[in-house]
């Protein structure tokens, strides 16, 4: 098994188990930590590929990793902004869940 | 050519600039920026609009000069030039309209929200239109992202418990949706090495690769789209969104996200999803109208019926997969009618949710069972609710009709004429949940309604010229558009 199949089931794993956190976990925060798990995966996806697409002499293809470091810059940012909602969703209701959405006005 | 194709990028620049700019300017300049910047927007749409349709030729312009595959470009085709031209007409309407909510009076402390909803604006702004325009399909993620980053906070600019639930609910949904779509752009350039659209669309041959990242971004794209049945975010957020944030979501964010599984299925891989998955897109759109509907049917709340309106009219666009994938006359008129669907709903939603913002601000609440009689007291507002529902249930005319009539013929035509059942149930269900408001409002009640507040002629005017734009988008004929064909019948003929 040559690293870079090792590492593309790595990547693989990762975003099966955020994926799976992220859909099964009712808890905002935890969802947040899934999908950044989630997303970690992915960013190891394009590093394999930058890996596996390499030039002769080359480290890696850049181009993947351009992309990579455009990906955490926008993960990170959407973390930031997730987290500082649910952090003023518990400063005004004192709960961190979603559970009571807003009053259902149905007929 | 150059000279027009450097138009591409300042319809991106400026309205990030205004961004900058606002954020410099503070709570009382960020206004002005806004004006001025929807200004120049209106004129940089209509002159990429007007090159396309004097030249025929679709604009491109590469960054810095490097060439795809290792540079990016950008891209106008006739699809853009209307998504272009619709954004501005819109947001246009927006700005003028909250510019009486958003003010920041001199004398007075400076509060957040005004300062807020000018940024984000133009946030919304720079993020559909490099949607609209960029090249490769990692630049349409960043845009994407962009673009729900600005909505986010729109959806939580009064600060209430229960609009931060539905904003911190909506972030979510939109990551999950944006990572999925990042993934399948690993795996699309692990098989291919480009992301660029045209490129993609030369190398990619149906093979696992491909369907498991055509999978994957087509998921989240929906979820980003709220199809059926991912659509349980939009409800509350659209709904407790202020009017004029829930007219800039409903009309325009939901489209990003749409145009670019258009862009993915049409352009970039194009013909590699069989007919089967075409027809579960339309099921799901399908779906997605009845369920919209029924539910709108059943609010008490005016503005969740007009967001539960959105969740099912969002779901004629996905009758494009199955109608407009070929070149053939019926495939050019769905393509047609389905991107005047996308265009029609953009009006008149807009002008819907500012009507009910107004009513909502004359009555104190939005209480569809305490409306008999509002048509006396306002009646400019009521004509103007009416005028934009009359596209929604695609009466004549009315940019609703021609949108639905091609869509409508065409299915018929390629002989698919189940969507053409679901079109006309979806038509019978708006005309229900319209007239649900219309009746008591036109017709019931013995003596006008006391107003809690006056609202201003200016606004109520501003309503009703949308309302009027989105009805006069009927009288376009009924066969394919030219401008909308613009780049787009070469790779039409390659599919086919």
């Amino acid at each position: 098994m040559t690293p870079a199949t090792l590492y593309g089931l790595c990547s693989a794993v990762l975003v099966g188990a955020g994926l799976y956190g992220a859909l099964v976990n009712p808890q905002p925060l935890r969802k947040i930590l899934a999908l950044n798990l989630l997303g970690s995966g992915t960013f190891l996806l394009f590093g394999v590929i930058a890996r596996r697409g390499a030039a002769a002499g080359l480290g890696g293809d850049p181009v993947p990793q351009a992309m990579v470091i455009t990906g955490i810059v926008v993960a990170f940012s959407a973390t930031a902004l997730a987290v500082a909602l649910l952090l003023r969703v518990y400063q005004e209701t004192g709960r961190t869940t979603l559970e009571q959405p807003a009053p259902k006005d149905v007929v | 050519m150059i000279a027009h194709a450097a138009l591409l990028v300042l319809a991106i620049i400026l309205p990030a600039a205004g961004v900058v700019l606002a954020l410099a300017a503070g709570g009382r300049g960020a206004e002005r920026v806004a004006m001025a910047v929807i200004a120049g927007g209106a004129a940089i749409a209509l002159a990429i609009a007007g090159t396309l349709w004097t030249t025929g030729a679709p604009l491109s312009y590469v960054i810095g000069g490097w060439a795809p595959p290792l540079g990016i470009a950008l891209r106008a085709d006739g699809l853009s030039a209307f998504l272009l031209l619709t954004s501005a007409l819109v947001i246009g309407a927006i700005g003028l309209f909250a510019r009486a909510t958003y003010v920041q009076p001199a004398g007075t402390p400076e509060r957040r929200a005004p300062l807020v909803f000018w940024i984000m604006l133009m946030g919304v702004w720079t993020g559909l239109n490099a949607v609209w325009l960029a090249g490769d399909l990692f630049s349409l993620y960043v845009a994407l992202e962009l673009l729900t980053f600005s909505a986010v906070p729109l959806v939580s600019l009064e600060g209430k418990p229960e609009t931060l639930a539905a904003a911190l609910r909506y972030m979510l949904f939109a990551l999950i949706g944006s990572i999925l779509y990042l993934l399948g752009c690993a795996l699309l350039y692990g098989g291919y090495g480009t992301l660029d659209i045209v490129l993609l669309s030369r190398l990619a041959r149906p093979e696992p690769v491909v369907f498991v990242a055509l999978a994957l971004m087509t998921a989240g794209l929906a979820a980003k789209t709220a199809l059926f049945p991912l659509h349980l975010w939009l409800p509350p957020a659209h709904a407790g969104a202020p009017a004029a944030a829930s007219a800039l979501l409903s009309a325009l964010v939901v489209k990003g996200s749409f145009i670019l599984t258009v862009r993915l299925w049409f352009d970039a891989l194009p013909g590699i999803a069989g007919g089967g998955a075409a027809q579960f897109m339309a099921a799901l759109g399908s779906a997605a109208i009845i369920v919209g509907s029924v539910l709108a049917l059943r609010q008490a709340r005016l503005k969740l019926m007009i967001a539960y309106s959105t969740v099912a009219q969002i779901g004629y666009l996905f009758f494009l997969f199955p109608l407009a994938g070929a070149a053939g006359d019926w495939e050019r008129l769905a393509w047609t009618g389905g991107i005047m669907q996308l265009v029609a709903h953009a009006v008149a939603k807009a002008a819907m949710f500012m009507a009910a913002g107004l009513i909502g601000e004359a009555l104190g609440h939005d209480r569809i069972a305490g409306f008999a009689g509002l048509g006396r007291s306002l009646p400019v507002v009521m004509f103007a609710f009416g005028l934009a529902g009359m596209s929604l249930m695609g009466l004549p005319p009315s940019g609703g009709f021609v949108a639905k009539a091609m869509l409508l013929t065409a299915s018929i035509g390629e002989g698919q004429w189940w969507w053409a059942v679901v079109i006309m149930i979806g038509g019978l269900l708006a005309a229900g949940y319209m007239f649900r408001v219309l009746t008591p409002a036109l017709a019931g009640g013995a003596a006008p309604v006391i107003l809690a507040a006056r609202i201003s002629s200016a606004r109520q005017a501003i309503v009703l010229g949308l309302a009027i734009c989105a009805l006069l988008l009927g009288l376009m004929p009924l066969r394919p558009s030219a401008l909308l064909e613009v780049g787009r019948t070469m790779q039409a003929a390659e599919v086919k």
